[in-house]
């Protein structure tokens, strides 16, 4: 009796074992097939290429585009050599003590904040105090605090996989230590540190809280090349903040569903660009 | 020549390893610094426990109670749905799917669309739950409540949405984190728990998860960080009434507190937003003071 009872409630569990292992996978074939059917339509050209302007009747993305691409550069050119620099010190340089607690301390706190903290930050201190006004440099400048901790534990990652004996070898044959960083450390740990730089890209492409706070809508292309250099000091919305605005305050659901294409294609590609990176390389699978 | 360079290079590397510690205190000094000055202006009772928020009105009240009520509360649902479900899948992916061939592309393709779902902007799960949930959501509001002159009707933007699109957004993090911990329990107390007779189920949930316990709590630990913390997605779907968090009502967390008045407060008003924050900043900070007392409990059942 008691064993028959005990069958059908394992029967169970194992239903709601499977049940919940498949949740994940429908969620995401949902949102995928979801977002393609109400915003496929709306991805065309003239979309990715214009701006929207009520004058000349165009909706576009354009110059949303061209601020997450500024913002990903001038976050990732200050944010690589500082995280890089910093799991450098932490794996190689420091010694076991009061220094390394602190600094790991930190870089764990900084992962553990949540977007909007940044974002209330970066308003408070680069918007405001520095004076830098909702630009994208304030947007790029709290950024770099968002993506540090993920490249310098990356970074750290690929740097303990690195063999003591590249170490050793090369301090033995006469190097000094920066020299073997540069030229055995870095290339050895090369693809872990592209890893991590692409997972802050992901990351930067899907921020939106932070940046709302910091870098303002505006959604105008910049005049010229040169006009690059001022759209940096200019409010400029990234394409999440577009989508948000669309969804809430334009209430324009098609373009919304356009940009949550744009977004989920350059997810995927970011996904699979980690997945292969770290297949190529995963040295326990290598003979 | 070459020492010097040496020297340099070393201090370099020092330099950007300070830049994590001086911004978490600089973030620490400047939360306290704008949030706290609001709590002596209107008073640490009347702001952190009244109930009405009215900060434009001419007599203007600035009570936060039901903000943080709601984001805890939004937090506790979340959690209470997605740690289950997390726990499960990742039971699947270790100890169900077994060493077949078969199974272990399961496990890798399953795996694979968890990582993608962490990896989608907060804003798209935003923009589905205003498309599907909240619709939904307003057919069963006008089923319970025809009739009912004491509710506000929300149009579907209610703390039960939000709970959802929260529970799916934590999900990755409990799944992956109790997937290493349960990975992590070594095979032999598998094979004793199955050699004394018992069945596979009772070898996971008696021996398998107790022995995960750490690693699987610092899962459900940085799934309410997450929870607490995000800010986009919920405010798209949750509405924009500061309410009491009952599940059909329109509700304002923390975050979305922050989200959406920011751009339009000024004064008191928006001195109170900074406060808001800080109340947020030291939630996040007692989380994070938990995650490593787990962390450092983890590593001495390890030893």
């Amino acid at each position: 009796m008691t064993k028959k009872k005990l069958r059908i409630g394992e029967f169970f569990l194992y239903g709601l074992i499977f049940l919940c292992a498949f949740v994940a996978v429908l969620l995401l074939i949902f949102v995928i097939f979801y977002v393609l059917s109400k915003g496929m339509k709306r991805v065309n050209i003239p979309f990715l290429t214009t701006v929207t302007s009520v004058r000349k009747g165009t909706v576009g993305i354009a110059g949303n585009i061209v601020n997450t691409l500024l913002v990903i550069l001038v976050t990732m050119l200050f944010a690589t050599p500082i995280g890089i620099g910093a799991a450098i010190y932490l794996n190689e340089y420091a010694k076991p003590g009061k220094m390394v607690t602190v600094i790991e301390f930190a870089t764990e706190v900084l992962a553990g904040i949540p977007s909007i903290i940044f974002g209330l930050f970066g308003m408070m201190f680069f918007v405001e105090t520095l004076g830098l006004g909702y630009s994208i440099l304030s947007g790029s400048l709290t950024l770099i605090l968002m993506v540090l901790p993920l490249i310098t534990r990356n970074t750290q990652e690929a740097l303990k996989t690195v063999p003591d004996g590249y170490r050793n070898g090369a301090i033995g044959l006469g190097a000094g230590k920066f020299y073997m960083i540069r030229t055995i450390l870095i290339p050895s740990a090369m693809p872990g540190i592209i890893t991590g730089v692409i997972l802050a890209v992901g990351r930067i492409v899907g921020e939106s809280a932070a940046l709302l706070l910091t870098a303002g809508a505006a959604k105008l292309l910049p005049k010229g090349f040169l006009g690059i250099f001022d759209k940096i000091m200019q409010s400029g919305g990234t394409l999440t903040i577009q989508l948000y605005l669309s969804a809430t305050s334009e209430g324009d659901f098609d373009s919304a569903f356009g940009i949550a294409v744009v977004l989920l294609v350059i997810v995927l590609i970011i996904n699979l660009l980690t997945k292969a990176l770290t297949a190529r390389f995963d040295v326990s699978k290598q003979k | 020549m070459k020492k010097t360079r040496e020297k340099i290079a070393g201090s370099i590397f020092l330099i950007t390893a300070i830049v994590a510690v001086v911004s978490v205190f600089a973030i620490t000094f400047y939360m306290f610094l704008k949030g706290a000055p609001a709590i002596f202006k209107v008073g640490a009772l009347p702001l952190l426990f009244g109930n009405v928020w009215e900060p434009t009105a001419a007599n203007p009240s600035y009570g936060i109670a039901y903000i943080i009520l709601s984001s805890v509360i939004g937090t506790f649902g979340a959690v209470l749905i997605g740690v289950p479900v997390g726990l499960m899948t990742a039971v699947f992916l270790t100890d169900i799917t077994g060493s077949s061939r078969a199974g272990r592309s399961l496990s890798k393709w399953i795996s694979g669309a968890v990582e993608l779902l962490a990896a989608i902007p907060s804003v798209i799960y935003g923009l589905i739950g205003m498309m599907v949930l909240n619709p939904f959501m307003y057919r069963l509001e006008k089923i319970i409540f025809t009739g009912s002159d004491t509710h506000q009707f929300t149009g579907g933007a209610n703390l039960i949405s939000a709970v959802i699109v929260l529970a799916i957004m934590i999900l990755p993090t409990v799944i992956n984190v109790s997937c290493s911990s349960i990975r992590a329990v070594p095979q032999s107390l598998r094979s004793a728990s199955l050699a004394l007779g018992a069945s596979k189920l009772q070898t996971i949930f008696k021996v398998v998860i107790p022995a995960a316990k750490s690693g699987i709590m610092t899962g459900v630990v940085l799934g309410i960080g997450r929870a607490l913390g995000e800010a986009m997605a919920i405010n798209m779907v949750a509405g924009g009434a500061v309410n009491l968090p009952l599940p059909f009502n329109s509700v304002r967390f923390l975050t979305t507190q922050l989200v959406s008045e920011m751009s339009y407060s000024s004064g008191l008003h928006r001195q109170v937003l900074f406060t808001v924050g800080l109340v947020l900043y030291i939630f996040i900070m007692i989380i994070n003071f938990l995650l490593t007392k787990l962390k450092k409990k983890g590593e001495r059942e390890d030893d």
